[in-house]
C-alpha cells in the first residue's frame, strides 16, 4: 500500500466542509475522515510492530521524500487515535455554542487540515519538508486557537503564532545549516535516514549548530522551558477538543522531529546531545511543576502539566539507550491521558460555564460524570498508580536508576511528585470542595450551564477513559512491539 | 568566467549582502508601519539580486529560481495580500510609545550584528573551501534582527515583518550554505511565507475588530497570579 494515501482523507474532508455541504454533515464528515485515518494508521502500526515495511511499494521517487519506521508509525497512530476521540467530542461541544454556519466550516476546515499537517511530519523524510509542515501545523490550528473570538483567545492566538514562527525562524536555518553539513560529505540523499549514515562524515561544528537551532527553535513549539510562554495561553483558549489535539499530540509530534535529531548527534563527536536533552528536559519538568501549583484556571493546569510532560519525554530521551523505551511509553500514554483530560476539562466547562478554579467547588454534586472525569484525568495525568502515565514514568526512573544516573533521576522523580500534589490540590478543591453559598448557578455572559452532557462528548469520555485505565496494567502485544521499534529509531 | 568579472560578481554581491544589513537595521528601527513594509521589500530584492548573482558565481540555474520566486512572492504578492486580508488603518500606524528608543534599539542591533559575524565565519569555514562571501555572517545578523524586531514591536504589521525578515535572513544565508535544496521546497518554503502572511492578516482583522487595536503586542491579560478568566469565554 501506498502510505501517502493516509493524508488524503483529511485533506478531502477540509474541501468538503469547506464547500455547500448540508451543514448536518459538517461535523460528521471530518469523524468519518479521521476513522478512515485511524484504520490506516491502525495498519501501518500493525505492519511496522510485526517488523514488515510499509515503504517497500513505493517507486523509487518516493524513498528520499517518504519513510515510515516505528517511530513514525507510532506518532501516525497516537495522531490518528486522538484526532478521532476529539472529532467525536466537537459535535456535541460545538453544538452546545449554537454558531453560525460559517463559523463551523471553519472550524472543522481547519481541525482537517491540522490534522492533514500533523499526519504529514512523521511520514517525511526529508528535512526542510518536515520543517514546511510544522510551520502549517501553527498556521492551520491559529484560527482554532482564537476561534473563540474573545480577547484573550485574540491574544493566545497572536502569542502562539508570533513566538512559534520565530521559533521556526531559527529551526529554518537550522535545517539549512543540517543541508549543508550533509553536502561537505559529498552528497547522498538528505533524508534522516541518509543523514544517520552521512553522520560520521559531518563537520561536527555545523552539526552542533544546527542541532542546537532546531533544538531551540522546534522546542518553542513544543513548549520547553523558557521558550514556553505562549503555550498555556494557546492551551488553554483554544475550545477544548482543539486543546486535547494541541497539548496531547501536536507538542509530542513537534519533539519527534528533535527525537529524530538523537541518532544522528550520537555519531558527532563532542556533541553532547544526551547532555541538552536533560538538561532542558529537567528545566521544563521543574519549572513546571511549580508554577503548576499558582494557575487560576483548570485548562492552564493541563497546559502546564504538558510542559512537563514534554520536560519527561526529553529527559528520558537524554538517559539513554535504556530509558528510550520508558520515552516511548510515555509518549503513548500522555497521548491517551492529555487528551482524556481536555475532555473533561470540557465537560466541567460545558456543565460549570467558568474556567476559574476557584468558582467551581463541589462539583461532584453537580455534574458527576464531569467530576469523576476530572479526578481521573487529574490522577492519570499525575501519574498515579495503576493509570498508563505511572506505568510510563515508572519505567523511565527504573532505567534511569539502573544506568547509575542519580542525580537526574532524583530531581526528575522529585518534580513528577510536586506536580501530582500541584495538580491534585486544584482538582480535589474542584471535585470535593465544600461549594460556596454565593456561587452562581449559571455563568454570566457565557453559554448557559448544563449539567447534561451532550451525548458525543460523553461517548468520547468513556473510549478516552479506556487506555488511560488499560494501558497503566496492561500493554497488548502489538503495541510493545511498535514501541520497541520506536525505541530502537533513537538509537544509531 | 573570467577571472575579472567573477571579481565584479563577488563584489556586487558583497555589496547585496551589506544593504541588506542596513535594510535589517531599518526595519527594526523605522517606526512608521508603511517604511517597515518598503524596507522589507527593498530587503526582499536584494536576497533575489544576490540569488542571482550567485547564480551567476556558481552557474547555477536553480539560485536564479530562487532570485525569481523572490522577486514575485515578497515585493508584489505580500503586499496584496496584506491589502487584501489586513485591516485598513495597518500601514497609517506610528509607534508611538516605544520599548526601547532609537539609539538604544540600534546600539543593540549593532551589538547582534557583531556576535552574527563571529558566528557566521567559522560555520562558512567549515563548509568548504569554495567562494563564501559574506552572506552567512549577515544572513544570520538578518535572523537576529528579525527576532529583535519581534520583541522590541507592538504593531501588527512591524511584527510580521520582523518574522518574514527572519526568514529572509535565513535564506540569505541558506543561498550559500544549501544552493542546491530541492526546488520543490524552495516553493514550499515561499509558499509557506505567503500562508503566514495570510493567517496573520487575518488574525490582526479579528484583534482589530474585537479589541480595536493593531498594537497587538500591548495584549496582555493572560498570565499567571493576576489574569482572571473570564467566564464561558474561548470554549
Amino acid at each position: 500500500m501506498n502510505v501517502v494515501w493516509i493524508l488524503v482523507p483529511p485533506l478531502v474532508a477540509a474541501l468538503l466542509v469547506g464547500i455547500r455541504t448540508p451543514r448536518t454533515w459538517v461535523p460528521a464528515i471530518t469523524v468519518a475522515s479521521c476513522l478512515i485515518v485511524l484504520a490506516f494508521a491502525g495498519r501501518i502500526a500493525w505492519v511496522v510492530a510485526a517488523g514488515g515495511s510499509v515503504t517497500d511499494r513505493l517507486g523509487p521517487a518516493w524513498a528520499n521524500w517518504v519513510a515510515v519506521d516505528g517511530l513514525s508509525a507510532l506518532i501516525l497512530l497516537l495522531i490518528a487515535l486522538v484526532a478521532t476521540t476529539a472529532a467525536i467530542y466537537s459535535i456535541g461541544y460545538l453544538a452546545h455554542e449554537e454558531l453560525v454556519p460559517v463559523k463551523l466550516r471553519l472550524y472543522h476546515a481547519n481541525y482537517n487540515l491540522f490534522v492533514f499537517s500533523m499526519l504529514a511530519i512523521p511520514l517525511i523524510a526529508e528535512p526542510t519538508l518536515v520543517w514546511i509542515v510544522v510551520e502549517l501545523t501553527t498556521l492551520a490550528s491559529a484560527l482554532l486557537v482564537s476561534f473563540g473570538n474573545t480577547r484573550e483567545a485574540l491574544e493566545a492566538a497572536w502569542k502562539y503564532v508570533i513566538l512559534s514562527l520565530m521559533g521556526a525562524g531559527f529551526a529554518l536555518f537550522g535545517f539549512l545549516v543540517l543541508f549543508a553539513a550533509m553536502h561537505a560529505t559529498g552528497g547522498g540523499s538528505y533524508t534522516w535516514a541518509g543523514l544517520a549514515a552521512a553522520a560520521p562524515r559531518m563537520p561536527p561544528l555545523l552539526m552542533q549548530t544546527a542541532f542546537l537551532l532546531v533544538l531551540i527553535g522546534l522546542g518553542t513549539k513544543v513548549g520547553l522551558v523558557p521558550m514556553h510562554t505562549w503555550l498555556p495561553d494557546a492551551h488553554s483558549q483554544a475550545p477544548s477538543p482543539v486543546c486535547a489535539l494541541l497539548s496531547g499530540i501536536e507538542t509530542t509530534s513537534i519533539l519527534y522531529v528533535i527525537l529524530r535529531f538523537f541518532p544522528i548527534m550520537q555519531s558527532v563527536p563532542g556533541a553532547h546531545a544526551e547532555t541538552w536533552a536533560v538538561v532542558l528536559g529537567l528545566i521544563s519538568v521543574g519549572t513546571a511543576a511549580f508554577l503548576l501549583l499558582q494557575v487560576h484556571d483548570y485548562k492552564r493546569l493541563f497546559a502546564f502539566s504538558t510542559v512537563e510532560h514534554m520536560g519527561v519525554m526529553l529527559t528520558a530521551v537524554g538517559l539513554g539507550a535504556s530509558a528510550h523505551y520508558g520515552a516511548m511509553q510515555q509518549i503513548v500514554s500522555h497521548a491517551v491521558t492529555k487528551s482524556f483530560c481536555f475532555f473533561a476539562a470540557g465537560a466541567v466547562l460545558l456543565s460549570t460555564g467558568t474556567r476559574e478554579i476557584a468558582a467551581v467547588r463541589g462539583l461532584i454534586g453537580r455534574a458527576p460524570a464531569a467530576g469523576a472525569a476530572l479526578v481521573l484525568g487529574g490522577l492519570g495525568i499525575t501519574g498515579a498508580p495503576p493509570l498508563a502515565i505511572f506505568l510510563s514514568e515508572f519505567t523511565i526512573l527504573k532505567a534511569g536508576l539502573a544506568t547509575g544516573q542519580y542525580v537526574a533521576t532524583g530531581l526528575l522523580a522529585i518534580f513528577i511528585v510536586i506536580a501530582f500534589f500541584g495538580v491534585m490540590v486544584h482538582v480535589n478543591r474542584m471535585v470535593f470542595g465544600a461549594p460556596d453559598s454565593d456561587q452562581p448557578g449559571t455563568a454570566p455572559g457565557g453559554g448557559a450551564a448544563s449539567s447534561r452532557l451532550p451525548f458525543s462528548c460523553a461517548l468520547a469520555l468513556v473510549l478516552g477513559a479506556v487506555p488511560v485505565v488499560v494501558l497503566g496494567v496492561y500493554i497488548p502485544a502489538p503495541l510493545h512491539a511498535l514501541m520497541q521499534h520506536a525505541a530502537a529509531a533513537l538509537a544509531r | 568566467m573570467s577571472e575579472s568579472t567573477r571579481q565584479l560578481v563577488e563584489n556586487l554581491n558583497a555589496l547585496a549582502a551589506g544593504l541588506f544589513l542596513l535594510a535589517s537595521f531599518g526595519i527594526v528601527a523605522m517606526r512608521q508601519a508603511r517604511g517597515c513594509l518598503m524596507l522589507f521589500i527593498l530587503q526582499s530584492l536584494l536576497l533575489a539580486a544576490s540569488a542571482a548573482l550567485l547564480g551567476l558565481r556558481f552557474d547555477s540555474g536553480h539560485l536564479f529560481g530562487v532570485a525569481l520566486v523572490n522577486l514575485i512572492t515578497k515585493p508584489i504578492v505580500v503586499p496584496w495580500l496584506l491589502r487584501k486580508v489586513a485591516p485598513a488603518g495597518l500601514y497609517t500606524r506610528r509607534e508611538v510609545d516605544q520599548v526601547l528608543n532609537i539609539p538604544t534599539t540600534l546600539l543593540i542591533a549593532l551589538a547582534l550584528s557583531i556576535g552574527a559575524y563571529f558566528l557566521g565565519v567559522p560555520l562558512a569555514n567549515a563548509v568548504g573551501p569554495e567562494y563564501r562571501g559574506p552572506n552567512v555572517s549577515i544572513g544570520i545578523a538578518g535572523l537576529l534582527l528579525g527576532a529583535f524586531t519581534l520583541t522590541v514591536r507592538r504593531e501588527a504589521l512591524p511584527l510580521l515583518i520582523g518574522l518574514l525578515a527572519m526568514e529572509n535572513g535565513a535564506f540569505l544565508a541558506g543561498i550559500l550554505l544549501a544552493h542546491d535544496l530541492s526546488m520543490l521546497v524552495e516553493l514550499a518554503i515561499a509558499t509557506d511565507g505567503l500562508i503566514i502572511v495570510f493567517i496573520v492578516g487575518v488574525l490582526v482583522r479579528a484583534v482589530a475588530k474585537q479589541v480595536g487595536t493593531t498594537a497587538v503586542g500591548d495584549l496582555a491579560s493572560l498570565k499567571e497570579g493576576g489574569g482572571h478568566a473570564v467566564p464561558g469565554a474561548g470554549r
